[in-house]
């Protein structure tokens, strides 16, 4: 897990964020944009269906920071995708404003979209999006072809990347001759191959069977924590979202519920809506010892990481009678959890 | 046709009629009416009179001459003419030596029955190489090289040019919805419109001969090919095409690197219909003096040399198989990967072979002459001795008494009758039946559509040989659903029979249409009934194949729901198979009326007293305005079916879910 040493507040100071969506709308049916001008606020998503319009998404704020993996959760339908093909411009929004590095994409005119994907942007497909008349090398090359890197070059760079997606020895092969794993190795290698900043990942592995689904996050975390990229990641799978979520958005009718770290969107749920996904997680398991540190308490002992998750700490909690149990923070400060919230994570009566 | 399920119940039970049925009985009781009181109708209430026959053809003439001369579009005709005879003519030197530019002379026939080997053998194995190497060995070893090449070199120029012009149209639908909607109804009338009525102009424009046929086999190869390319652009898929955008496409990259590679299978699907067509249209450009296999075709059954043009039609739909198969084989191919290190010679094998091959005929036939060319008197033809034997066969008492026999029971108790009868209906009769006809099948909508349609046609002023145009038309087709229809369902009662059925089917539809003539000319000589058998066998195909299909497509749980409630075989195929396999049957049953309107015209050189023979006449002159005239008539018919049996398939789909 990830999520304890993370926070976004931090980051957010110190850097400008990556990726800045104010109040941004996408609504799809005959004349959105006149439709959202006239719209009166706090129309919910029925209200506006009844009026003939899907809210794919609805006034949704968010802000991505560099290096950051947010993880977009919810079910189908829910806009998820919606949301992050409005971050690539993919679909044009209807209302609000999308930044990237500080600059509003909206504004762009269509050379600069596509130097902006060509430089900065990549990303993966559930179904793979792979060109079926193209060897996994060409597959991989393509972004590369596409902005005219010389053949020697981007032949280089793609046997580079498809040798870290572990794709060696099939540069030759064409997608139908690949398994669904192997071939979602080739799209993540082709969205890897312009280096880009950011990295948009839409259910990449939701279309592979649950063991090879496994073995993929395991490879993409590690690709991750080699290349460091900011992230976002869609999944309605919410085992998915937490192991790998620095942050986590769920939504629900184009909006967002609440966006947060994974402890505490456990701990602390927004609304119903998020309580109810929440409710058969095992939280001891989601929360960190980090985050139930408390201003003002000391406790007693060999302190633990901040990162440990409860559940790796019940031994621990059960057996020590002190109210307070010293946690070390990420930057190396002393704090302390009381003991008893700890174990109502552990024993599952919330917080 | 129309059973009690096929409709939703009546929405007025009160005054105990429905609309619906008051409308039918309407149209119906007119129609009734006016036919029983014709002896007391006034002439002009039977036909359209001459006077009031709007003087169409005098003005479309009219048009077309300024077209032609005022606007200057013989200049541009005569242009693209002049590009195209060069290209035909340098095909027509590689092929068969005509003494044209690059006057490089023929290619020798083992070279190209060689490479089309290769060809074959690349694209579907063995047998496909021995099929397509076989076609021209054949086409030599019988003395047609000549033939076959001038009939090739038309459909090598217009092919490319067909498949070129219908891609950028078809990808121009698919950009621009209004250009879509624009050619759209054009692309249907032009798949309806008959063959002859695409000869005229082209022969007015282009002059008699091979220029004229390719212009002509361009423009009617096209429309599937504009159609599947819009089909195929459309179908690739969301992700694939965000994949190419994210990848920083420009729109030309994303056209040529992402759309068009993508859209393969379609596109070359259409590539396969374009051959065909081209092949089908190659062959009946004999009308208009294309010189080439339809000519000799045509010359033999003229002349009646039976085995002669047998020969001629096995060469015909070997070709047509043939070229079938390799574009088809083309489409379901896919890419395999080499392994690394594999050397050059060995990743274009095919390639080097094929060339490989094409010299060593070359050098070989300097040699040899025989591989070079076949002369006649080398050819293996045996034209005469098929011919003796087949006179001899058809003059046995037999078989003899039963063509005479079959001939005379229809001509006088089926096909006579019936044409008098429907002579004998005024129009505006006829017209409200097939308003009526349409209304029960369609509704309010194709009814109107019908009853405009066929109102034009009588004004039109051509109404009686319209009327048996309808009548070779609707008969040969019901014969084809009556023999057609038990057949298919006895072979879709195990999936071999069906498989094989279907197999025969698909071949037998890549076929010249020209071709179906030659049995029916075979049995019953020149009379009426060759046309109507000839419909007759070529409506059968659709029909027969899409009953299959119907009947096959049924689920499984339903058949066995059937079985388990106790169904016989006919309880559960009147009940269960056929309603649910209806609107199936009736796509097979649009296109054999379809191909029988086609077919009805072409017949018309047996010679025949309907449109189609009118038609022809004017190939003679330079008559656009009556050639088009004629040529709407069949079409305004043709739609009118076209539309309401769409709708009637189209409703059903709706009212059983599978839509």
């Amino acid at each position: 897990m990830r999520g304890a040493d993370f926070d976004p507040r931090k980051i957010k100071m110190s850097d400008t964020p990556v990726i800045s969506a104010r109040n941004v709308w996408k609504l799809f049916g005959a004349k959105p944009e006149a439709y959202l001008a006239s719209m009166p606020a706090g129309h919910s998503y029925e209200q506006i269906r009844e009026d003939g319009y899907i809210a794919g998404v609805k006034d949704v704020s968010i802000e991505v920071a560099r290096g950051e993996m947010l993880v977009i959760m919810g079910l189908s339908g829910s806009g998820k995708s919606t949301l992050v093909r409005c971050f690539s411009r993919l679909h044009d929004i209807t209302g609000g404003t999308i930044e990237i590095d500080g600059q509003d994409i909206g504004a762009f005119n269509e050379k600069e979209l596509i130097d902006l994907r060509r430089s900065k942007m990549g990303m993966v497909f559930q179904s793979f999006g792979l060109l079926p008349h193209r060897t996994v090398l060409e597959n991989v090359a393509f972004p590369l072809e596409m902005r005219g890197q010389d053949r020697h070059d981007r032949r280089d760079r793609a046997l580079e990347v498809i040798r870290l997606v572990g794709l060696e020895g099939r540069e030759e092969y064409y997608p139908r001759e690949l398994s669904g794993g192997q071939q979602q190795r080739v799209g993540i290698a082709r969205s890897l191959a312009i280096e880009p900043d950011i990295w948009f990942l839409d259910e990449p592995f939701s279309a592979l069977d649950p063991l090879i689904r496994r073995e993929m996050q395991d490879e993409f975390l590690r690709l991750q924590d080699m290349l460091g990229k900011t992230i976002v990641f869609i999944t309605h799978d919410f085992d998915e979202a937490l192991r790998l979520a620095d942050r986590i958005a769920i939504m629900k009718d184009g909006a967002v519920e609440q966006c947060d770290t994974p402890d505490r969107i456990v701990l602390n749920p927004a609304t119903e809506y998020v309580r109810k996904f929440t409710e058969e997680i095992d939280k001891a398991r989601v929360v960190h010892a980090g985050v139930l540190v408390q201003e003002g308490l000391t406790g007693e002992g060999e302190p633990v990481a901040a990162s440990d998750t409860i559940q790796s700490l019940a031994r621990r909690l059960v057996n020590d009678a002190s109210d307070a149990i010293p946690v070390k923070m990420a930057d190396g400060a002393i704090k302390a959890m009381p003991r008893a919230e700890a174990l109502g994570v552990l024993l599952g009566d919330g917080a | 046709m129309t059973d009690a399920v096929a409709h939703p119940p009546p929405s007025e039970p009160r005054a105990g009629l429905s609309t619906r049925a008051r409308v039918l009985i309407g149209l119906f009781g007119a129609a009734v009416i006016l036919t029983l009181l014709r002896p007391f109708l006034p002439d002009a209430l039977i036909r359209v009179p001459e006077w009031a026959i709007p003087p169409l053809e005098p003005a479309l003439d009219a048009i077309f001459a300024w077209f032609q001369n005022d606007l200057g579009l013989i200049h541009v005709t005569r242009a693209i003419s002049g590009w195209l005879g060069v290209a035909i003519d340098a095909a027509a030197n590689l092929l068969y030596g005509k003494s044209r530019w690059p006057r490089l002379d023929a290619l020798p026939w083992s070279a190209v029955a060689g490479v089309a080997a290769v060809l074959g053998w690349w694209l579907g194995g063995w047998k496909l190489s021995l099929l397509a190497g076989g076609t021209f060995v054949w086409t030599a070893l019988m003395g047609q090289w000549k033939w076959t090449m001038e009939t090739m070199s038309v459909i090598v120029i217009a092919a490319p040019v067909s498949f070129v012009i219908g891609l950028i149209l078809g990808i121009s639908a698919w950009k621009w919805k209004r250009f879509e909607r624009a050619i759209r109804p054009i692309l249907a009338i032009l798949q309806t419109l008959p063959f002859y009525t695409y000869l005229l102009p082209a022969v007015i424009f282009f002059k008699v001969g091979p220029t004229a046929a390719s212009v002509a086999t361009i423009v009617y190869a096209m429309p599937p090919m504009i159609l599947m390319t819009a089909v195929g652009l459309k179908k690739v898929p969301p992700e694939v095409v965000e994949a190419g955008k994210m990848a920083g496409c420009t729109r030309w990259q994303m056209l040529t690197r992402v759309f068009i590679p993508s859209a393969r299978s379609e596109i070359l699907v259409g590539l396969n219909q374009v051959i065909m067509l081209s092949l089908a249209m190659v062959v009946l450009t004999a009308f208009i003096g294309m010189p080439g296999l339809g000519a000799k075709l045509l010359a033999m059954m003229n002349s009646f040399k039976l085995g002669r043009s047998f020969e001629i039609g096995i060469t015909i739909v070997l070709l047509a198989i043939t070229l079938d198969r390799l574009s088809k084989a083309w489409v379901v191919k896919q890419p395999e990967h080499f392994e690394k290190g594999t050397p050059w010679w060995q990743r274009h094998f095919f390639l080097v072979l094929g060339i490989a091959t094409f010299v060593f005929f070359l050098l070989v036939a300097q040699v040899v002459p025989y591989l070079d060319e076949i002369g006649r008197r080398q050819a293996f033809s045996m034209g005469k001795e098929i011919d003796t034997a087949m006179k001899t066969a058809l003059a046995w008492d037999w078989v003899q008494a039963t063509t005479n026999g079959i001939r005379y029971f229809f001509n006088l108790f089926i096909l006579i009758p019936t044409e008098n009868a429907l002579l004998y209906v005024p129009t505006f009769a006829v017209i409200a039946a097939v308003a009526g006809i349409c209304y029960a099948l369609g509704g309010a909508q194709p009814a109107i559509i019908g009853a405009v349609f066929f109102t034009t046609v009588a004004f039109f002023g051509w109404w009686d040989r319209a009327m048996l145009t309808l009548h070779s038309t609707v008969t040969a087709v019901l014969l084809a659903v009556l023999i057609g229809m038990p057949i298919a369902i006895w072979a879709s009662r195990s999936a071999r029979a069906s498989r094989g059925a279907i197999f025969v089917c698909d071949t037998a539809q890549t076929f010249p249409s020209f071709i179906y003539l030659l049995p029916a000319i075979m049995l019953f000589g020149i009379s009426p009934i060759t046309v109507i058998l000839s419909i007759l066998i070529y409506t059968m195909v659709p029909v027969i194949r899409y009953t299959i299909e119907g009947l096959r497509g049924v689920p499984v749980e339903l058949t066995e729901a059937a079985d388990m409630a106790g169904a016989t075989r006919w309880q559960k195929l009147k009940n269960v198979q056929l309603p649910l396999a209806m609107p199936t049957i009736a796509v097979g049953l649009n296109q054999a009326l379809m191909f029988a309107f086609f077919m009805v015209i072409i017949a018309a050189f047996i010679g025949t007293r309907d449109i189609g023979q009118e038609l022809q006449r004017t190939l003679a002159g330079t008559h656009l305005g009556k050639n088009f005239v004629l040529g709407f008539s069949v079409v305004f018919m043709a739609l009118t079916f076209d539309i309401a049996i769409n709708a009637w398939a189209e409703r059903r789909r709706r009212a059983l879910g599978l839509a």
